[in-house]
């Protein structure tokens, strides 16, 4: 049976010490599949975050594992790490974290830049992710030119220019009105996802749910529920 | 350029206001400390402008004698003694000494007077006008055609003054390598009219030039020199004597010292605090790049040839500028005591190499120190 593409056992995860000790995660266990647009859902502060940034190698847990792929990501270096988010993972910030002095195709190349890949390329490459996402002919405005939804659509190419296995979107609506965010989701279940990719999505759009496989509900860094296939 | 140094290059240089503080910061701080190194080289420069211009290979004098402009007499034994040591060529008298000139139109004007060997006017100056031979004429002298000439009323061939109540005859007019330091005008005539036009103390030898006749014999003749009571220097040496006198004993090179720190201070502050700003706009965008997989070494690398590329354009107009206000200002005023030297420049890219290294070890620390789960939580 092939490896789900993220597997994560009795995460727990806190921060401080004593009095002051924050507990963000408590014992999680969960994975997902290729294919899966798995949604974590849940109030303010109930870890979600966390968690996502755990999985994505971000954040060390203090205790638990987590297999992206079979490949159990904190038993590696730090350079080791980051290769591997490099090279399997795709970011989507919630503030999009585009460089506002670079241009569009610039900033959608980013990942292909820090692979070393040479810089013409890289920018040619960008501009056909671009396209993909809607944003054809605008390769050369710098990111302030363009609106909300825009921006977020360069941070969906700059995320996918590198063929990424596991995709992390991380509140991928918060900075947008809820027509755009939809039809953002939308663009991503319809073409983003497939059949060798996994999407995970923190959120706390209800409108756009109908774009996910599962949802897991968190409360208190606790999974308190799963909903499976809601569309 | 390697892809993610041009990523580091465009971030830079497309902050254009940053970008132009950061140049402006760096070419100021080295344009203040050049200029300032530059200025103190070429006083240093024109202190020695008698053993610039004299050219002697070894200069003979008193030990207590510091510059050239504070010659102590030696008797003349001195100057046949020389003559006899083993290993010297030739060795000839000098005589270097201040007085005052009476003009034409009354009013008194100090000068420097330098008495060339009556025999062979060694060191004597190169003329533009009259012939060196009519030195030996009644009452000759030749005036250096400097930034000083001014002051003896841009004399001519056959202006007359008035020294110590002798008749003085302007019978050349001389360029000269490097003009005097004081701001006064310099006479050559011979070192008998000199000994005798001017009032002096009992001995009259200031130095006694000497050309060795080899390299490998000036050794022995500075220990001969020695050895009878006086100082024998080449010609370097006592240009590094007269420096190290300006430099610690006149209170000089402590002033160009502090210039140096406050210019340092100037563009470390400038520098690094905006190479600091910087990095702190750009921070989040640092911290995305390490969440999307950028290794801290490279992000350091990035951050190094920020500060090392504003550095080096800033070094480079900084000595540009320095450069170019000094050609101004000999344009203008052709003794100019200003030199760009290699010392300075040296010092200057010294302190760039510095001010680069705190700048980005400020910034290094600081990306280094943010967690890309800073950037989730947004």
């Amino acid at each position: 049976m092939a490896n789900p593409a993220i597997k994560a056992t009795g995460l727990n995860k806190w921060f401080g010490e004593g009095e002051a000790k924050t507990i963000a995660l408590r014992d999680i266990t969960l994975e997902a599949q290729f294919g899966e647009m798995v949604y974590i859902v849940g109030p303010s502060g109930s870890g979600k975050t966390t968690l996502l940034s755990v999985l994505s190698g971000i954040l060390k847990p203090n205790a638990g594992n987590v297999w992206v792929e079979g490949i159990d990501i904190w038993s590696l270096d730090a350079d080791q790490l980051a290769d591997f988010r490099l090279h399997k993972i795709g970011f989507v910030f919630q503030d999009y974290h585009l460089f506002p002095r670079l241009n569009t195709a610039e900033n959608a190349a980013i990942p292909l830049i820090l692979r070393k890949q040479d810089w013409d390329e890289s920018i040619r490459e960008a501009a056909k992710y671009l396209e993909i996402v809607g944003l054809k002919g605008r390769a050369e405005l710098p990111p302030v030119k363009l609106s909300g939804g825009e921006q977020q659509r360069v941070a969906i190419a700059r995320a996918m220019i590198s063929q990424p296995d596991i995709l992390i979107m991380d509140e991928p609506t918060a900075s947008l009105d809820g027509d755009t965010g939809q039809a953002i989701l939308k663009f991503v279940h319809d073409n983003v996802l497939k059949e060798n990719r996994c999407i995970v999505v923190v959120t706390h759009d209800s409108r756009i749910y109908e774009y996910a496989s599962r949802i897991l509900t968190m409360e208190d860094g606790r999974i308190t529920g799963t909903k499976e296939r809601v569309a | 350029m390697k892809g993610f140094l041009r990523l580091a290059y465009k971030l830079l240089v497309n902050d254009k206001a940053k970008f132009t503080a950061l140049l402006v910061g760096q070419t100021f701080a080295v344009f203040l400390m050049m200029f300032v190194t530059s200025m103190f080289i070429g006083v240093l420069n024109h202190a020695s402008s008698t053993v610039i211009n004299i050219g002697a290979s070894m200069w003979v004098m008193d030990p207590a004698v510091q510059t050239i402009t504070n010659s102590i007499g030696m008797p003349d034994y001195v100057l046949d003694a020389v003559r006899s040591m083993q290993g010297v060529k030739y060795a000839v008298p000098l005589y270097s000494g201040g007085a005052l000139v009476k003009l034409p139109d009354g009013t008194y004007q100090s000068v420097t007077v330098v008495g060339l060997d009556d025999t062979t006017l060694f060191g004597r100056p190169q003329l533009t006008e009259g012939k060196i031979e009519d030195i030996y004429a009644e009452n000759g002298f030749i005036v250096v055609n400097d930034s000083e000439f001014s002051k003896l009323e841009s004399p001519h061939l056959g202006s007359e003054f008035e020294l110590n109540d002798h008749r003085g005859v302007v019978v050349g007019i001389a360029a000269v390598t490097t003009s005097g330091l004081y701001g006064i005008p310099t006479l050559y005539t011979t070192y008998e009219r000199a000994v005798q036009y001017i009032p002096n103390p009992r001995y009259t030898l200031s130095n006694v030039l000497v050309e060795p006749k080899t390299p490998q014999d000036i050794a022995r003749i500075k220990g001969q020199v020695a050895a009878l009571g006086y100082l024998a220097l080449t010609k370097q040496e006592f240009i590094e004597r007269t420096a190290d006198f300006y430099v610690f004993q006149t209170g000089g090179g402590t002033n160009i010292l502090i210039m140096t720190v406050i210019s340092f201070i100037v563009g470390l502050s400038i520098t690094g605090q905006t190479f600091y700003t910087f990095i702190l706009e750009n921070l989040e965008r640092f911290g995305a790049l390490k969440a999307i997989g950028t290794r801290n070494r490279d992000l350091v690398r990035m951050i190094l040839f920020q500060a090392g590329f504003t550095s080096f354009i800033g070094y480079g107009l900084g000595v540009g500028l320095c450069t170019l206000l000094i050609c101004l200002a000999k344009l203008r005023l052709a003794s100019y005591a200003a030199m760009v030297s290699y010392a300075s420049l040296l010092l200057a890219f010294g302190m760039v190499l510095i001010i680069t290294a705190v700048s980005s070890y400020v910034g290094v620390r600081r990306v280094l120190r943010i967690e890309p789960f800073e950037i989730f939580r947004g």
